[in-house]
């Protein structure tokens, strides 16, 4: 596959619940190993993006390839080994609570040794791999033995970057990593992100409203606002885009382009 | 006329709503039942929920039992003992219990114990992306949280029914002998008599398609889940309400079936 192909490509992306149009025609280009910053209001369609993506939500058009494949186009089944491959931080951890800090961390590989994609773990060998991923996320093991309700937000971020990275995907997706966190843990998981993303050269897409943690995580940067991406420029060019949409929202201006509706 | 045709176009929209209602729930038993002989298998979840419906709802149904047991034993008395029927409680009480006590009271008491708890587990994993997570982790949510949790309400509530036979004719017993001066063999002979099998079939194979319905209820509403704490409370009282009235309209059905001639 040459060099010049994205990993994943988007084409005239559309999405409406009902009468209300979220993604009105997104079109995105992310190459193989960068990682691409989606900024934009609450509202504007970020997670539904990734979710369409993702495969959670089906788009009402438009096309989403990985590695040159419409996966819009595919079946369930014929969908799950592009899923394999992708790894995902949801905002809120979405740890499953039943279950041990550890045991959400390898989750993704026994259920993949499950469905015959990897090889079978014993309880003692995930035992010891959560302890590594946990480590690789600045957590002490010991932490494996506790459950999620018992964990700070911060500290449920990084087992759920554990959990997005335990089966070394091709693809990261992350979901307002740093929403929720102070300034300083907030910093430390944007530096966990960007760690993890070089180490297994992964293409990552991450959406956020938080401008440094965009800074901190992107190779590239992009803005959606009313359902498409409007301006796509490096991080550094953040706060002097040129674009008075994407300057009103970075510099948090009250006046614009941008009509915030107090009343939704 | 107006007014005539307002009440048509109603009573036309609550049929289609019914008629959607049941067509999405149909489609998501089917789509949760297919998974039942495909593998992986989640026998963990599967044992789990077994353990919570058949173990842990024991007091409650057992309970509920033996006291239903008694008052039907009671109640009799009062009637039968004006036409000095009084050896005809022991018939009477065993019929009630197997036929009909059994199952239902089993059914209502895990509807309202079980059938919240499954949909409020599962809708609160709705509600904070659990469910998505799980299938970003290649896991297919319907075959790890509905399919166990449909067998498993399908194999332990005839086993809780079981119970629940034997300690509803316990309750009775207990009433008779002991506060209505019954002679205990002769009650015990009585029941012996009255017992057949087929009343105590039909009331297991009740029980397993109320434990059936009861779980889809709770799975339902919980999947489908939307908007935070209120959402799933909302689908908890749902799951219950819909699982009560659904119990109560097959126990008709099945019964008209088995027993009409």
């Amino acid at each position: 596959m040459s060099d010049a192909t994205p990993k994943i490509r988007i084409r005239g992306l559309k999405k409406a619940f009902g009468p209300k149009v979220v993604l009105d025609g997104v079109d995105l280009d992310v190459m193989g190993g960068t990682s691409f910053v989606v900024i934009g209001g609450s509202g504007t369609g970020k997670s539904v993006l990734l979710r369409c993506i993702l495969g959670l939500i089906t788009p009402d058009a438009g096309s989403i390839e990985i590695d040159g494949v419409d996966v819009t186009t595919l079946s369930a089944r014929e969908r799950e080994p592009y899923m394999a491959r992708i790894g995902m931080l949801f905002q809120n951890g979405a740890l499953f609570d039943s279950l041990s800090v550890w045991e959400n961390v390898t989750f993704g590989l026994t259920a993949a040794a499950r469905m015959g994609h990897g090889p079978r773990l014993t309880r003692t060998q995930a035992q010891a791999r959560a302890a590594e991923l946990l480590e690789q996320v600045g957590m002490d093991p010991a932490v494996g033995a506790l459950s999620p309700a018992e964990l700070s937000g911060g500290m449920q971020k990084r087992v759920g970057l554990a959990r997005a990275i335990a089966a070394r995907p091709e693809i990261l997706f992350f979901d307002e990593p740093t929403t929720g966190l102070d300034p300083i843990m907030g910093a430390v998981i944007d530096g966990l992100i960007a760690d993890c993303v070089r180490k297994l050269g992964s293409t990552a897409i991450a959406i956020t409203h938080d401008m440094a943690s965009a800074q901190r995580i992107g190779d590239q940067v992009g803005m959606l606002y009313e359902g498409r991406l409007i301006w796509q420029g490096l991080p550094s060019t953040l706060f002097d885009s040129g674009n008075p949409v994407v300057d009103q929202f970075t510099h948090g201006r009250r006046e614009g382009p941008i009509k915030v509706d107090v009343r939704n | 006329m107006n007014g005539v045709l307002d009440f048509v176009a109603g009573l036309g929209r609550a049929v289609l709503d019914i008629v959607r209602m049941a067509g999405k729930v149909a489609l998501f038993a089917a789509r949760a039942l297919s998974h039942v002989v495909r593998p992986p298998f989640y026998w963990r979840i599967l044992w789990g929920t077994l353990v919570e419906i058949g173990f842990f709802s024991l007091p409650v149904v057992a309970l509920t039992a033996l006291f239903s047991g008694g008052v039907i034993a009671l109640q009799s008395y009062t009637g039968f003992a004006q036409y000095h029927a009084q050896n005809a409680i022991a018939g009477i009480v065993i019929l009630a219990v197997t036929r009909e006590l059994g199952p239902v009271l089993a059914g209502l008491m895990v509807a309202g114990r079980v059938g919240a708890a499954m949909s409020a587990e599962i809708g609160t994993m709705r509600v904070t992306d659990q469910i998505d997570a799980l299938s970003t982790l290649s896991t297919n949510p319907m075959k790890y949280l509905v399919t166990p949790r449909l067998v498993a309400g399908t194999l332990a509530l005839p086993f809780l029914v079981l119970v629940a036979d034997i300690l509803g004719v316990l309750g009775g017993f207990t009433v008779c002998v002991m506060k209505l001066d019954f002679s205990p063999s002769a009650y015990i002979a009585a029941t012996i008599a009255s017992l057949k099998v087929m009343d105590v079939t039909v009331g297991l194979v009740k029980a397993a398609i109320f434990g059936f319905l009861i779980a889809l209820m709770g799975c339902y509403h919980g999947y489908n889940s939307r908007g935070g704490a209120e959402g799933v409370g909302a689908a908890t009282t749902a799951a219950v309400v819909a699982a009560s009235i659904l119990l109560l309209t097959f126990d008709y059905l099945l019964t008209d079936v088995f027993f009409s001639q």
